[in-house]
């Protein structure tokens, strides 16, 4: 059973959703990324995304936009990327890296599903790679064991969601509402209905992302969903904090109040 | 299709003046986002756009050029999808904007064939055109596919000489790649990342291409040159001197593309210039480049 199948299992059976915790590799640097991800997960985020920084995040708002500009300044590249999946990993979470695809075409598809599997990775999320254009990417997945997580949104229609979600393992990305990643003030009610629509075409845990940065929010989204995705909120609370001590802090206090609310 | 809103992207304006004037006459709200430089060496268009009725948004991410305003318009299309049409200006983006937008640039090719033909009485032995995303080439090669005697060349935007890195000569210096939702050549690192263009038209400031282009200089079909922001200067005043017409700058990497493929084919050929943009627009960039004072 991949790491990723034995989470939901497991949160299923503590009745509850699963947290996940997403921070971009390199933000605000390689090793106080790690530094975050160890908050995030002593507070209690069972899963965590890696994001891949890229030039041209267009499905990401301002706070992933800044974060990811900050981390190529470092100069993060996918050693890097891997560098903390494998630290990750080391912390007892199952890992996955999200990125869009140029990064993963230019490092190799074969080498680069395969290079995650080396250092423990679960899977990959992959916003802007159609199923359409994904044979290679499955077959090199497949190839090295690695999940494959492609997002659906309102907007995906009837015909095409059973399509998508059929070539989804371990778990299914449900984006909330129409828009790019970031906190809002209240969780779309487009969300619940896409996730009942996912549940006609698939037994895949479906994870709701986009919006959701509070306790109430996290709640609201576990009592429909399998796992419950915060990013931007995160991010956040290293770029709102005076020093990186104080981030972690905050980051840690935010991962348990979440945690607390993915309870149901 | 019920949608009351107008999205689209410009680098030297032209088609975000195209778009505001098409809203304008459809009674249609319309949104442009520009890369904040282009909105200041383009301000002529900006002014245009605004008299249009249109709403001109800065874009300050990034390159703040064409690359970044395509970025944003993406970013206000899946969120606005339901009640907006995104108007792409050029022949990339997801599919099937490239098809559509060579499409409709097609009817450029297809009278210049007709005119050729009537006008000189045979094909010309080279079709020219500036490429940056290549929309205005792909519409005035596309007609001329079939006719293999006719070459096809491409100008793209050398900036300061392509071994200098600062350039937006997609074919001549990228390598394949995906961007904007398109597989084809693009100017990136190592990791994939997409680097900065650099040209002195904002019109082909862009570090990618459209896909059909890429497959037309992949199959041999079409070639593609650079010519360096001195170069399209310098073709940019004779023209102007000559014919008594200011084109673009754009346009002027066609016209200095003329230059070299006139004195290699000899005073017999017949050369088919796609004059694509008026140059009022680049006045202020011109004047500065040659220190004329205003």
């Amino acid at each position: 059973m991949s790491a990723l199948a034995a989470l939901f299992e497991k949160t299923r059976s503590e009745n509850r959703a699963a947290l996940i915790g997403y921070l971009p590799a390199g933000f605000p640097s390689k090793e106080e990324c790690i530094m975050g991800i160890q908050a995030m997960v002593n507070g209690g985020v069972d899963a965590v995304e890696i994001g891949f920084p890229y030039s041209d995040p267009v499905m990401d708002g301002p706070v992933i936009q800044a974060a990811a500009d900050l981390a190529l300044g470092n100069g993060t590249g996918a050693s890097d990327v891997f560098d903390i999946v494998e630290a990750t990993v080391k912390m007892g979470v199952p890992t996955v890296v999200m990125t869009y695809w140029n990064p993963i075409e230019r490092y190799g598809v074969t080498k680069f599903a395969a290079e995650l599997a080396r250092r423990g990775g679960s899977g990959v999320i992959t916003p802007d790679l159609t199923i359409e254009e994904s044979v290679t990417w499955q077959q090199a997945s497949a190839a090295a064991g690695t999940d494959r997580i492609y997002v659906v949104a309102p907007s995906t229609t009837e015909k095409r969601l059973p399509l998508v979600t059929a070539q989804c393992s371990g778990f299914i990305y449900a984006a909330s509402l129409m828009g790019v990643t970031g906190t809002r003030t209240s969780v779309s009610g487009n969300a619940r209905e896409l996730v009942a629509r996912i549940r006609e075409t698939s037994s895949t845990p479906v994870a709701v992302g986009l919006g959701v940065s509070n306790k109430d929010q996290a709640h609201e989204v576990a009592s429909y969903a399998d796992g419950v995705i915060v990013g931007s909120a995160f991010i956040r609370q290293l770029q709102e904090s005076s020093s990186i001590h104080e981030g972690l802090e905050k980051v840690e206090a935010l991962a348990r109040s979440l945690s607390e609310g993915v309870r149901r | 299709m019920g949608k009351k809103r107008i999205i689209a992207e410009t680098g030297a304006g032209q088609h975000g003046v195209a778009s505001a004037t098409a809203a304008a006459l459809l009674g249609l709200e319309c949104v442009v986002y520009m890369g904040e430089e282009d909105t200041v060496r383009q301000s002529l268009n900006v002014a245009r756009m605004k008299l249009l009725g249109a709403e001109v948004v800065p874009v300050t991410q990034g390159s703040r050029t064409l690359k970044d305003a395509i970025n944003e318009a993406m970013r206000d299309w899946v969120t606005n999808v339901e009640t907006t049409h995104y108007l792409l200006g050029t022949v990339a983006g997801p599919h099937p904007f490239p098809t559509m937008v060579r499409d409709f640039h097609r009817i450029i090719g297809v009278e210049a064939r007709q005119q050729m033909l009537d006008e000189v009485g045979r094909l010309p032995d080279a079709v020219l055109a500036c490429v940056g995303g290549g929309s205005n080439a792909i519409g005035i090669f596309h007609p001329f596919i079939d006719d293999a005697s006719v070459r096809l060349i491409g100008l793209e935007a050398g900036g300061r000489g392509v071994d200098s890195g600062l350039h937006a000569a997609t074919i001549t210096g990228g390598t394949p790649g995906v961007l904007h939702g398109t597989r084809s050549y693009v100017l990136q690192d190592a990791n994939g990342q997409t680097v900065e263009s650099h040209s002195i038209s904002a019109g082909l400031d862009y570090p990618g291409v459209g896909p059909e282009h890429a497959y037309l200089h992949d199959i041999g079909r079409a070639e593609y040159r650079a010519i360096t922001d001195d170069q399209a200067m310098e073709a940019f005043s004779l023209l102007s001197k000559l014919e008594g017409i200011i084109p673009a700058i754009e346009t002027a990497h066609a016209l200095a593309g003329a230059m070299q493929v006139g004195q290699e084919l000899g005073p017999d050929a017949i050369l088919l210039i796609n004059l694509s943009g008026r140059g009022d627009k680049d006045v202020q960039t011109a004047a500065n480049y040659f220190g004329i004072p205003l």
